[in-house]
């Protein structure tokens, strides 16, 4: 397991290396670089450019010198001091503005990721051991009906019923009294009351999908002669279902996370723009609206890190639950 | 899907109309008939795929024939009516003798509320425009090819516009905008799936021909983009397009970006394809006969995966719209006056709009209807194409 383990993480490393590759390409990609749009929005507000800042700028960058210098100056900043750069949109360093953003929207995916298991669980073992009943079949129809969804739709309809009919709104995370007050328990439970409307917002597609394998992988297991050899033995049904048939069913669910994962935070990316949440979604599209590269080559590295930490944690959990794996 | 299939009983007694002609279960004309033949026989059999085919022809139909099938073009705004409701058509009209076949819509009357100021819209029971089929309205250019100015559906009175499907903020016709979304949308995927199975086709191609160091690297390249978070990294692309391009050189923009990202899941089917077939007798035989290596793919190889891949391209469109629908949608894709059903529900951004104008979300019925008609038909085509699941 610890050779496993030790292989897994060292894996990892040229996967995070090309994730911030990627990210640096896109702070690349927009014409002009960063200091020339840092001038021209000093400009425009009418400020004067002081030559030596410039300078310091330029130093600090790398700007003006090739490529993979700045890339490396980059890289230097992040992992020896924290320093993401600056965010010219907002006149600050972007580590002050993406660590408690990112907070929340882990708390966001992981609450999903919660909400999806839970939600897919039963309702793919009764779609699998009631197949082809009334109930499978709605099951079946919400899966397809959520597979086609946007989230971002349901967001919409969401916020339009609750606001047709309940009369309230849905968007944020926090009531207002709540908004910026430091951490305490009841800011928790205001969170908590407010999370779980994104949460099945987002969920839903992943619960969809997840039924449908469930049902499939329980449908599979169910046929096989053992299952048979039990039943005939007289076991009870329910026990004869969770002892292992569902076990067995159990280990695709999980080494599924590995692409739930990527698909929820994207889902919760574009909620939380609709919804307006205090997470990266919202922020990050600004920043890209504005061309504020820094801030979202910085958000687009950190949610595809986190991401990519989700799925090391999802594959160790599948080598814990299933020996094959770990001495592949 | 696959395991309902092998897992449904057959049914024992098929439709008279099959056993009259005399196929299907006759060993004979099983073992002559064609892979096509035999895989739309199976197709046929599939309800709710025949269903999601027989859509999707209907939604590429609109998308060829916008300009004909919508009441005005999607640019057109008039600014007196804003957030105009939709005008459901009544097809028949009462009259002493009983109703006849004339269609109307009924008309609006405007109402001040005297607090905002605000001009609504209601339907007007008493007024009625009359509405005529093949009627001359607005010139357009058909396939931006010759001049016509036949519409299917229309208002006899130029001067008073219809909005079937109500209006949006400045007062464009939402049904006219949907019809020409059609054509974006629904293109967009099939244009995007053909940019992603070229580029699936080669890399996956490549990596299940030859195998080894090859096939490694292009394998860790497949997980590395598939496991980033899509949507952050579409926009990301999406936002380094520039605001000046021309509008057809933004949609091919965004379609190669979105291809960027959709040729993976193509490229791991090709693959295992190309792994599970280099083994079998008959690529073995094509070499031993001195077939190159482009006859031995092309010519052996491909056909026999064909179908398998056409299934897959069926079942990736879906997503492509989706994404583009997402992009858009945020303001990221496409810009009017390009119109796509993304571009659509941008107008439904905000709960103000959605609350005073509802059926700013019908696009998103669109979306919706397309994506599981394009399931459902990708879904029967590939458990038509597996010939080890009859």
């Amino acid at each position: 397991m610890l050779q496993f383990l030790i292989r897994r993480i060292l894996y990892m490393i040229p996967t995070m290396i090309a994730v911030s590759i990627v990210a640096f390409i896109i702070i690349q990609l927009p014409p002009g670089d960063y200091l020339t749009t840092l001038v021209a929005s000093l400009a425009a507000q009418g400020e004067t450019v002081d030559p030596a800042r410039l300078d310091a700028l330029k130093d600090r960058y790398g700007l003006g010198q090739p490529v993979y210098v700045q890339y490396f100056k980059w890289m230097k900043g992040i992992l020896l001091e924290g320093d993401f750069g600056d965010s010219f949109g907002w006149n600050r360093p972007v580590s002050d503005l993406i660590w408690g953003r990112l907070a929340l929207t882990f708390v966001l995916s992981l609450a999903s990721l919660l909400f999806v298991w839970l939600v897919a669980f039963p309702i793919g073992i009764f779609s699998a051991v009631k197949q082809y009943s009334f109930g499978d079949y709605i099951a079946t129809f919400i899966g397809f009906l959520g597979l086609a969804t946007p989230d971002f739709l349901l967001a919409l309809i969401m916020m339009y019923i609750s606001f047709k009919f309940f009369n309230q709104s849905v968007g944020g995370l926090f009531s207002p009294e709540f908004q910026d007050a430091p951490w305490d328990w009841a800011r928790v439970v205001d969170l908590f009351a407010h999370l779980w409307v994104p949460v099945v917002i987002i969920g839903t597609s992943g619960t969809a999908s997840l039924i449908r394998i469930m049902r499939a992988n329980l449908l599979d297991e169910l046929r096989k002669p053992y299952v048979v050899t039990a039943r005939a033995k007289g076991l009870p049904e329910w026990k004869l279902l969770f002892k292992y048939p569902v076990r067995v069913a159990l280990n695709p669910f999980i080494s599924t996370v590995g692409w739930v994962l990527p698909t929820l935070v994207s889902g919760a990316a574009i909620v939380s723009i609709v919804l307006s949440l205090p997470t990266t979604g919202p922020l990050l599209i600004r920043a890209l609206l504005q061309q504020d590269m820094y801030l979202a080559a910085s958000f687009i590295m950190m949610l595809s890190i986190l991401t990519i930490i989700g799925t090391l944690v999802s594959d160790l959990l599948l080598a814990w639950l299933d020996p094959r794996i770990r001495y592949e | 899907m696959t395991t309902d299939v092998k897992a449904s009983p057959q049914p024992i007694a098929r439709p008279a109309e099959h056993e009259d002609r005399g196929f299907e279960h006759t060993e004979s004309s099983v073992s002559v008939a064609s892979q096509w033949q035999l895989m739309w026989w199976k197709f046929r059999k599939h309800k709710l795929a025949m269903g999601g085919g027989i859509v999707t022809i209907l939604l590429y139909l609109v998308a060829i024939f916008v300009e004909f099938l919508a009441p005005s073009s999607p640019g057109v705004i008039r600014a007196d009516y804003t957030w105009a409701p939709p005008q459901g058509l009544h097809l028949f009209r009462q009259t002493e003798t009983g109703s006849v076949f004339d269609p109307y819509v009924n008309g609006y009357s405007v109402e001040i509320d005297p607090v905002a100021l605000k001009r609504t819209f209601v339907i007007d029971e008493e007024k009625i425009v009359d509405i005529g089929f093949f009627i001359k309205g607005e010139p357009y250019k058909m396939w931006g090819l010759w001049e016509m100015d036949t519409h299917l559906l229309g208002s006899t009175d130029v001067d008073l516009p219809v909005y079937f499907l109500g209006a949006d903020r400045m007062g464009r016709d939402l049904l006219s905008s949907l019809i020409y979304g059609t054509r974006i949308s629904m293109s967009i995927g099939l244009v995007g799936v053909i940019v992603s199975f070229f580029f699936g086709i080669a890399l996956g191609g490549i990596s299940g021909f030859y195998g080894g160091a090859i096939d490694n690297l292009i394998q860790r390249v497949i997980e590395f983009i598939r496991s980033i978070p899509t949507i952050p990294l579409w926009m990301g692309l999406a936002a380094a397009v520039p605001s000046d391009w021309p509008p057809l050189r933004v949609y091919f923009g965004i379609t190669i970006i979105l291809s960027f990202i959709g040729w993976t899941g193509l490229a791991r089917v090709v693959r295992g394809r190309f792994l599970s077939l280099r083994t079998e007798d008959f690529v073995m035989a094509a070499r031993l006969d001195g077939a190159n290596e482009w006859t031995t793919i092309w010519r052996h190889m491909v056909p026999s995966f064909f179908s398998h891949i056409i299934a897959s391209l069926t079942l990736s469109i879906p997503g492509m719209i989706l994404a583009e629908t997402s992009l858009s949608f945020l303001g990221l894709g496409l810009r009017r006056p390009v119109v796509s059903w993304g571009v659509l529900l941008q107008e439904a951004q905000n709960i103000r709009s959605v609350a005073t104008a509802p059926w700013l979300l019908i696009p998103g019925l669109a979306v919706l209807v397309a994506v599981l008609a394009l399931n459902f038909l990708g879904d029967g085509l590939r458990d038509a194409a597996d010939p080890y699941n009859r």
